[in-house]
């Protein structure tokens, strides 16, 4: 059976735009999480949010491609460009058919349909701009990613809500295993940070208002939390059979090796518990793993009322006793809930942590909440070695993804 | 300022492209100009001298001075069949 490495990691997000500085933030416990600042928040109940800070568009692209490129096109683009680097892969012409690109997004162009929206509703325009559609199609990351890098092999743009990345990378990850390609560049890319966006979520009643303090407004696991905030921002990596990636010497940062998928078809928002139960066991299973040798999960976490304790509860079901012997960490408590992107970046910061035997603590806990009674490494990171770890996915719409990597050597 | 200049000043700045470098002979094909950034030029030009461009019209136009023609035509209420039936006969578009 064929094996697949992650040979490249690349995050543009709020904690930071290359990997390295990301992670490094994460493992600060520092939270990225602040008042909303490219455009006026001022009639929102919620005015915060994890937007990537100063960021200049023209810093990376020329005028004439940013014209087809929305925002959350251009995070997966510098995210791309990041992870291909990273992994020193040079694609020859002859492998380009088995190179490939699979991308979540949850909102895909939200920011270009807002502008559009208020010229058209707003300000009485009768046109659209022609390039609206290019931009806000959620396949344009994909097809980007694979213009600028001249993949021609299987493609995909997955749109499963919070799961996006986590289905991505599963499906990039299976495209590789059984044969249909050599490379594939996976991950997830959004930029919901938008008035449309916020006034919807608003709605729904989850997101954290932070109180003034926004840095400390996401707090998963804590019984003080109050809800999630949204984050923006892109990850994406490398993926690469393993013989392949053996042969050219690539620094190997872990071996992808299980991926699980489920529905929970009960409840359009409303998470279950069988439904994430049933993705974890399917990734144990497709990796040949056990339940005891996780030693780290990197949590859906969102920080509602609902999911933590839900959360905890799946983990109680699959792993037993075990349960409390694991560490499980929210990091969207420093990058927020980064909707389609969020497998991706929590996946980079899972690898990471593998590779390095660190694990990124959750931010902002401050007292422990019975229904979340896990070990949640609170506040600071911990040093130790995890042999498997898995990062969840669980969606809106009850959609759920599992990624469970193996540390290489 | 006629409308061959400003036709060329719109398509300079839709293109990104330096300056004097948009002639009135140039064609679309010439200065890289594709069936998207065709679209792209008539959105503009249709905000600049507020009028629709009828597409059977909008689908001929393969250079500057085809446009010119065109504009100058569509904004003084002139007759366009001829370049109605002409684009009929070429029946090209930009794909799905």
């Amino acid at each position: 059976m064929r094996r697949v490495a992650i040979t490249g990691i690349g995050v543009f997000a709020s904690p930071g735009r290359d990997a390295e500085t990301f992670f490094c933030t994460l493992l600060s416990a520092r939270s990225a999480i602040r008042r909303i600042q490219h455009w006026d928040p001022s009639t929102l109940s919620v005015q915060i949010a994890a937007e990537v800070p100063d960021y200049t568009p023209t810093d990376y692209f020329p005028a004439k491609r940013l014209d087809l490129l929305d925002r959350f096109t251009q995070f997966g683009l510098l995210a791309a460009r990041e992870a291909l680097k990273s992994s020193g892969l040079e694609v020859s012409e002859e492998e380009r058919e088995r190179f490939g690109v699979v991308m979540g997004t949850g909102m895909g162009g939200a920011e270009t349909f807002d502008r559009n929206f208020y010229n058209l509703y707003a300000k009485n325009e009768t046109r659209l701009h022609p390039f609206t559609i290019p931009k806000v199609m959620h396949n344009a990351v994909t097809s980007q990613i694979c213009m600028e890098f001249g993949a021609q092999g299987p493609a995909l743009a997955i749109c499963t809500a919070c799961s996006s990345a986590g289905h991505a990378i599963g499906e990039a990850f299976h495209s590789i295993k059984y044969d249909m390609a050599d490379i594939m560049l996976a991950g997830g890319s959004d930029a919901p940070i938008t008035y449309s966006m916020l006034r919807s979520w608003e709605s729904v009643r989850v997101l954290a208002t932070g109180n003034g303090d926004a840095s400390h407004a996401c707090r998963p696991f804590s019984a003080d939390r109050e809800g999630m905030v949204l984050g923006e921002g892109a990850a994406v990596l490398v993926l690469e059979e393993w013989e392949r990636a053996r042969k050219r010497g690539a620094k190997i940062y872990a071996e992808l090796a299980g991926y699980g998928l489920s529905s929970d078809a009960c409840h359009i928002t409303q998470p279950s518990v069988t439904g994430p139960a049933r993705a974890i066991r399917m990734a144990l299973a497709e990796a040949g793993a056990n339940p005891e040798d996780v030693g780290y999960i990197n949590a859906h976490g969102t920080g509602t009322r609902l999911n933590d304790a839900v959360e905890t509860q799946v983990v109680k079901e699959v792993f037993k006793d075990h349960a409390r012997r694991l560490a499980m960490s929210s990091t969207k408590s420093m990058h927020g809930h980064v909707m389609g992107a969020t497998g991706a970046v929590e996946l980079a910061a899972t690898v990471m942590a593998v590779d390095r035997g660190m694990i990124p603590p959750t931010a902002n806990y401050t007292r422990p909440d019975p229904e979340c009674d896990l070990d949640c490494v609170p506040n600071e990171a911990r040093e130790q070695p995890v042999k498997v770890a898995i990062s969840n996915s669980f969606a809106f719409g009850g959609l759920n993804a599992v990624l469970l990597v193996r540390r290489f050597g | 300022m006629n409308i061959e200049d400003k036709v060329i000043e719109i398509i300079t700045r839709e293109q990104h492209l330096e300056p004097g470098l948009v002639k009135p002979d140039s064609t679309f094909a010439e200065l890289g100009i594709d069936s998207l950034d065709g679209v792209n030029i008539l959105f503009a030009l249709e905000q600049e001298f507020k009028i629709d461009i009828p597409d059977s019209i909008a689908q001929n136009m393969r250079s500057v001075g085809q446009v010119s023609d065109a504009l100058t035509r569509v904004i003084e209420g002139k007759d366009v069949s001829d370049l109605v039936a002409m684009a009929k006969g070429n029946g090209s578009g930009s794909g799905s």
